[in-house]
């Protein structure tokens, strides 16, 4: 190839920098979860603010055929604090800074209340992102040009996963469950993590891990009369999608003071205390590691937690979009379908629904809306109509189908993108693990505030034993006291998180969820502020 | 032995209900023959790229460019890479958080809704408000998040056309909701009757049901019908007067093959009309990168904008998009080059023209091929596709066919038509999957194979016809009714 002797200067250079820089923001803008465009959307904040100001429009609004008063009941009661009232405060303030630059004691924003990594400055995996650009314009794949803008086993990959769509048309829809090539990949990806065989048939694509959740709680959901068992505290897509589809969340505790331990005996006395009240539970979701609370399960916890769904006929359904985050060199990651394998737990034993994600990990693809379920041990009918429920939305985004074989098919040892790859990886993952840390060790300094270590996934999750007086205060203020914590925090500093009210948490104790993305350059500052803070609002409060 | 956690008595009543034929038999039987090596044609559903229809070249540029942002400090970027190329993907890439790889704005990149608010703007002479114009992965996840915040049980009713595309009818069961049929009129060209739609609501209101949104297909699917400025006024008149939002599914806005009839979306009809009723009648419309002339199915990107929902339905709205937490953002950047494509002198805008003329004239041909393909076999009258991408022949199927339908334990439509795969590879879906007249028989194709492959597949479907007809009819003719 008459250019070859170019050869991709550009990605010696990047794999340089890598090592040479702190870890430069590409687009480092500031943060934009949200942005209000124009004065008028104060008004789509009155639901979430406790003033008055939704009452003006209510006059006329009921002579409307959907309003407020006669939608859907159950969208009106599911919740989502990850995005909810600190988020859109944050949002104001943000204009505010924009608007009116020195108004507030920060110059900037820092989101911390959504496990967003690219949108505070972590970079992709180049490679990925090279195959993906390829797929996009397959017409290049046979220009002599190209080889000198793309590694060649990019342009390899790319290759087969062109061959791979029908027609090689990257913009048709799919078949429902994804492309049978690259579930053929992911299965195979699936069995060399564990050791045991995936069969592509039980894949199902789908526009994150979260649509495929929503699937299984429409489809095991009939009335409020069947019941999930949910962890406290968890990620809040579970006790919204559990309302949403008209279900009854059955809570157990995970237990802060073992490292927020999952007890089988929590289990069996929450499941049991359901039944009494007439609840028909259907199904038990393990978040594994943990949302918020980071723990990694060991093996014996699950086998046992495995026994318990097979004892009880329940439904296991695996959250495992965090398997790549494992920060404790003494926990590993192992899926719920290798343990129950490993016990000799086959199809007829355990029926199994494990969630993958191309958002987390450490290629933290969170704006693709990549992502899959494997099911196994279901019934040839049910599994008709979870094919069923998959067709009506058609296909999901076919780049975020090509992102999930790549993520479960990384380059190997030998490949032309291995080393940069295997830097990019580690490198993210050794920051993550040293963020952890800090964050674990300062809170933990702080009066009145425990925080277990966050073996994996992105979040820390302190309980602050709050005084009474700033339970008091908050009371006043007509909100729960975690969120009132969060609101000073905000306004103090600029930080962002989310009370712990949002994920659930024992009656009478108080957290909130950061996550551990910011940048580590920034982190040291982020400690600063939230230190000052602390201090100011305990010397307010303290008895 | 213990209890099996999950069989099929005991999943959701409703998932059962729900019936989603453009997947449904007769695709998973022309699956089944493909993976036995006979030759396919897929016309069962509106996927252009999957019947040879290439991709537009410069939003893959564009998007490919935001994909690998790395390529922009590349020396050798301009040997692949248009400048108006490079140009717009740094505009997309500004308006991100993060690049593409970031969870954006729950409603979607403000930058992308602000582009799509001009181009309504533009397209009707009102304004638009980037406020109310939610990104979704696809116009169907905005359908079924609407659909999910109306319908809270079986006394709430959605009026449907009939036919309809079952988007409609298996989002409706799996939301337990009540489907309000509303007969359109073939030998009235797919019209759209308002004294039909008053009876509709009248017989569903004396059963109990509160009748709450009313959706229109324009153009339809998949009767492919245009509605008038005439109709579109006197449905929004019916909505206010009968207190119905306006669902408008407006995704084929630019399949457009007669020139009576351009399109004419509803907000602008409903701003047209003036107060009172254009700021009473409640209205969301959709739209999406998957038809037109781009085609794009696989991206999975559409938008919804709300007119007149108050700002508590709102908020609820958006909370339950954020639990979602965000669209695809590569889709939302084609959202954003569709609704914003080259302009005149824009190094890419000849090719981008010529691309997107080519698209649309060849199926305008397309869709007269195949109406005039349909009405030159026996016992097969077909409306003229308007727009959209199907064509919905009636089969006038003789009643030995009928009956040796029930013998073998299927309904009329789709008995033939499963015939049909089997003699000629050419999947469709049987009419009894969009709803019809009792009675009345009709396919869905699409326009879609490639217009040097229509003459071929319009005589292979001839032939087969009168095969069949030849086998089933009784030669001293038959009646229908």
């Amino acid at each position: 190839m008459a250019l070859s002797f170019f050869m991709r200067k550009s990605s010696a250079l990047r794999f340089r920098n890598l090592f040479n820089r702190s870890i430069a923001v590409l687009h480092n803008q500031h943060q934009i979860p949200h942005q209000s465009i124009t004065s008028s959307s104060s008004s789509s904040l009155s639901r979430f603010l406790s003033s008055s100001s939704s009452s003006s429009m209510a006059s006329s609004d009921s002579s409307f055929p959907v309003t407020v008063h006669n939608i859907n009941p159950k969208v009106l009661k599911c919740e989502y604090a990850v995005r909810g009232e600190v988020v859109t405060i944050a949002q104001q303030l943000q204009e505010d800074l924009k608007a009116k630059p020195g108004t507030h004691p920060f110059d900037e924003i820092i989101y911390c209340n959504i496990g967003n990594p690219q949108s505070l400055g972590q970079l992709p995996i180049t490679f990925f992102r090279e195959v993906l650009a390829l797929c996009d314009i397959p017409s290049v794949l046979e220009k002599p040009e190209t080889p000198a803008l793309f590694s060649s086993d990019a342009i390899e990959r790319a290759w087969s996963i062109i061959d791979a769509i029908p027609g090689q048309a990257t913009g048709a829809y799919s078949h429902s469950q994804g492309i049978k090539g690259l579930r053929d990949t992911i299965a195979k990806g699936i069995e060399a993590r564990d050791g045991f065989p995936a069969n592509p048939n039980d894949i199902f694509l789908t526009d994150g891990a979260s649509p495929a959740v929503h699937m299984m709680m429409q489809l095991l959901l009939r009335s409020e009369k069947d019941g999930i068992l949910c962890p406290i505290p968890q990620y809040p897509l579970y006790s919204a999608s559990i309302a949403l589809h008209g279900g009854s969340l059955v809570p157990y505790y995970l237990d802060e003071a073992t490292g927020w331990g999952l007890e089988v005996k929590e289990l069996k006395k929450q499941l049991e205390a359901a039944k009494k009240s007439g609840i028909s539970v259907r199904a038990l979701v393990v978040i594994n590691p943990g949302n918020p609370t980071g723990q990694v399960l060991s093996e014996e916890n699950q086998r046992d937690i495995v026994k318990f769904c097979k004892t009880e006929g329940l439904v296991l359904l695996a959250d495992e979009v965090y398997q790549e985050n494992v920060y404790v060199p003494e926990k590993k990651f192992h899926s719920f379908k290798k343990v129950a394998r490993s016990l000799g737990f086959g199809d007829n034993d355990i029926t199994l629904a494990s969630f993958q994600s191309v958002s987390k990990g450490y290629y933290g693809e969170c704006g693709k809306r990549g992502g899959y379920m494997e099911i196994t041990g279901f019934s040839a009918e049910v599994r008709e109509q979870i094919y069923k429920m998959a067709s009506v939305n058609l296909c999901s985004n076919i780049s975020g189908q090509i992102l999930a074989s790549l993520v479960m098919s990384p380059p190997k040892v030998g490949d032309e993108s291995y080393e940069l790859y295997r830097a990019e990886r580690d490198g993210i993952l050794s920051s993550l693990a040293r963020r952890a840390k800090t964050l674990e060790e300062a809170f933990n300094k702080l009066e009145g505030v425990t925080c277990n270590k966050a073996e994996g996934a992105m979040y820390l999750f302190p309980q602050i034993k709050l005084p009474q007086k700033a339970i008091d205060a908050a009371k006043a203020a007509k909100t729960a006291p975690d969120n009132f914590y969060c609101r000073n925090l905000l306004h103090a500093t600029g930080v962002v998180v989310v009370p712990g009210s949002g994920f659930g948490q024992v009656p009478g104790t108080w957290h909130f969820r950061c996550t551990i993305l910011p940048q580590e350059e920034k982190i040291p500052a982020i400690v600063n502020r939230i230190t000052e803070f602390h201090k100011k609002f305990m010397d307010q409060y303290r008895k | 032995m213990p209890p099996k956690p999950l069989d099929y008595e005991s999943i959701n009543e409703n998932v059962k209900r729900s019936q989603y034929a453009v997947r449904g038999e007769l695709y998973l039987r022309a699956s089944e023959l493909q993976k036995e090596g006979k030759k396919i044609i897929f016309t069962n559903v509106g996927n252009p790229h999957a019947l040879g229809q290439k991709p537009l070249s410069f939003p893959r540029q564009v998007v490919a460019l935001c994909q690998a942002p790395f390529l922009l400090d590349d020396p050798n970027v301009g040997l692949l890479f248009p400048a108006d190329a490079i140009a717009k993907a740094k505009h997309y890439l500004s308006m991100t958080g993060g690049g593409l790889g970031a969870y954006s704005d729950s409603r979607g990149l403000p930058g992308v809704r602000k582009e799509v608010a001009e181009f309504i703007q533009r397209r009707d002479g009102y304004p638009s408000d980037p406020e109310l114009i939610y990104l979704t992965d696809g116009a169907s996840k905005g359908v079924m998040q609407i659909l999910q915040t109306i319908i809270g049980g079986q006394g709430d009713g959605i009026l449907v056309p009939v036919p309809q595309y079952p988007l409609y009818s298996a989002t409706i069961a799996l939301l337990g909701g009540s489907l309000v049929p509303y007969y359109l009129e073939e030998t009235a060209n797919w019209g759209l009757d308002v004294n039909e739609l008053r009876q509709s609501v009248n017989q569903a209101r004396y059963k109990g049901i509160t009748v709450k949104a009313m959706v229109i297909i324009n153009p339809g699917n998949p009767t492919g019908q245009c509605l008038s400025e005439a109709n579109l006024r006197e449905v929004l008149q019916f909505c206010f007067e009968e207190n119905l939002v306006l669902l408008g599914d407006e995704v084929y806005q630019q399949n457009i093959y007669q020139d009576e009839r351009p399109f004419i979306s509803a907000k602008k009809v409903l701003m047209d009309i003036g107060p009172p009723i254009s700021k009473e009648v409640q209205l969301i419309s959709f739209h999406t990168v998957s038809k037109g002339y781009w085609g794009e199915c696989g991206q999975r990107g559409g938008y919804f904008e709300m007119t007149n929902i108050s700002p508590e339905t709102v908020d609820q709205i958006y909370k339950v998009a954020s639990i979602s937490l965000s669209p695809n953002v590569p889709a939302q950047i084609f959202m954003g080059l569709m609704v914003n494509p080259p302009k005149p002198g824009d190094i890419s805008y000849d090719q981008f023209v010529r691309e997107s003329k080519g698209i649309l004239e060849s199926l305008r041909r397309r869709a007269r091929i195949m109406t005039d393909g349909f009405n030159s076999c026996r016992n097969v009258v077909c409306n003229f596709t308007e727009g959209a991408m199907y064509s919905f022949p009636q089969i006038r199927l003789p009643p030995r066919a009928i009956e040796a339908a029930k013998q073998a334990g299927k309904v009329p439509d789709v008995f033939y038509c499963l015939k049909l795969l089997e003699a000629t590879g050419i999947s469709t879906v049987p009419g009894s999957g969009f709803g019809q007249k009792e009675g009345v028989f009709h396919l869905r194709t699409t326009i879609l194979p490639a217009e040097e492959d229509m003459p071929a597949i319009m005589d292979s479907f001839k032939k087969f016809n009168d095969e069949f007809m030849e086998q089933y009819e009784d030669h001293r003719g038959y009646s229908r009714m």
